[in-house]
């Protein structure tokens, strides 16, 4: 989290659905529960050595909490949430500590990266993993989804980083330029246009689009 | 959690559509859109599979027109629907009625329902 960003927000992943436009068109979209944040901290270059904001999202009992984190929400007076991320900002003063960060700061039709851990799906083959080709299914081919040749026996060994089979899914995922199509202040719900990495009730970090 | 994206569909589902199935006929008054100018276009015809929950429902109408097969599938709360109106009830025993794509003629009949439902 490199990037300081204009507007960032945790987010919960509710599921997906559809929504017609005027002209009949049926557009798959996401819905969020985008919010409420709160300010927990603000970083200074002076105290931590760069500007960030450390929110919290959802609340949570406070005997869920770890210590470290309880006696940080204990100094910013603020109730326990479940989870605590930073986003760099610019100037964190613009923030003050115990600020709720809704929903409403997105806009109908702003494009936002959305980052979240994917689905895990386990030990997956070549061509789930990295989109090999299968070989023929019949005609005695006996070569269904394997992964072919590993690399020329020159070498006599397999390079690094030679696409194979192993663990699927499960990492920090970002999706870039997601169009947002509805906004609900109200519920601090937002609707965006196609999926959105994670489970359900999986935790995402909402900010503005890089390539905006 | 559902719950929320419920209320998000029952805001754009309609509330007047009236109680159709399959063997039903029906015609489905569509909004198309010709040279820049809207105007409505009835399609007829027996409806052979209804599909899908919530939003996402869609069927599926039948009809032969000059001894061709013509399937359209709508979706049920789709905005080019103006409206739909049920011309006839059909008697029929399963949920997707696929065999009549194999029949024509007097076959391809479908029993009206005489009981009010």
């Amino acid at each position: 989290m490199s990037r300081a960003v204009k507007k960032g927000l945790l987010a919960r992943k509710l599921g997906m659905t559809q929504v017609f436009t005027e002209d009949g068109q049926a557009v798959a979209v996401t819905a969020i529960e985008a919010g409420p944040c709160v300010v927990v901290r603000k970083k200074t270059p002076e105290t931590d050595g760069y500007s960030a904001i450390q929110v919290g999202f959802m609340g949570v009992k406070e005997r869920k909490v770890n210590r470290p984190d309880r006696g940080q929400f204990a100094k910013a007076q603020i109730k326990p949430t479940r989870w605590l991320r930073e986003f760099r900002v610019e100037d964190p003063d613009q923030y003050e500590i115990g600020q709720e960060i809704r929903a409403d700061v997105f806009q109908e039709g702003d494009l936002i990266d959305v980052t979240g851990i994917s689905k895990g799906k386990g030990f997956a083959g070549g061509i789930k993993r990295h989109n090999f080709h299968r070989g023929p299914m019949a005609h005695g081919s006996k070569y269904h989804r394997r992964p072919g040749s590993l690399g020329a026996k020159g070498p006599a060994r397999v390079f690094k980083g030679r696409k194979e089979p192993g663990r699927l899914g499960g990492e920090r995922v970002t999706v870039q330029r997601l169009k947002i199509v509805k906004v609900y202040p109200e519920k601090n719900v937002i609707l965006v246009k196609g999926a959105v990495p994670g489970p359900r009730r999986g935790l995402l970090t909402i900010r503005d689009s890089v390539k905006a | 959690m559902q719950d929320i994206i419920n209320s998000i569909e029952q805001e754009q589902m309609k509330k007047d559509i009236v109680d159709f199935g399959p063997g039903d006929t029906v015609k489905v008054y569509v909004k198309v859109v010709e040279g820049g100018r809207e105007r409505i276009q009835v399609f007829t015809g027996t409806v052979i599979r209804r599909r899908g929950s919530g939003l996402g429902e869609t069927f599926t109408v039948r009809r032969v027109s000059y001894g061709v097969g013509v399937e359209r599938t709508f979706p049920v709360h789709s905005p080019r629907i103006e409206k739909i109106e049920l011309v006839r009830r059909g008697k029929v025993r399963r949920a997707r009625l696929y065999y009549l794509r194999q029949r024509y003629g007097k076959k391809g009949k479908i029993k009206e329902k005489m009981d009010n439902r």
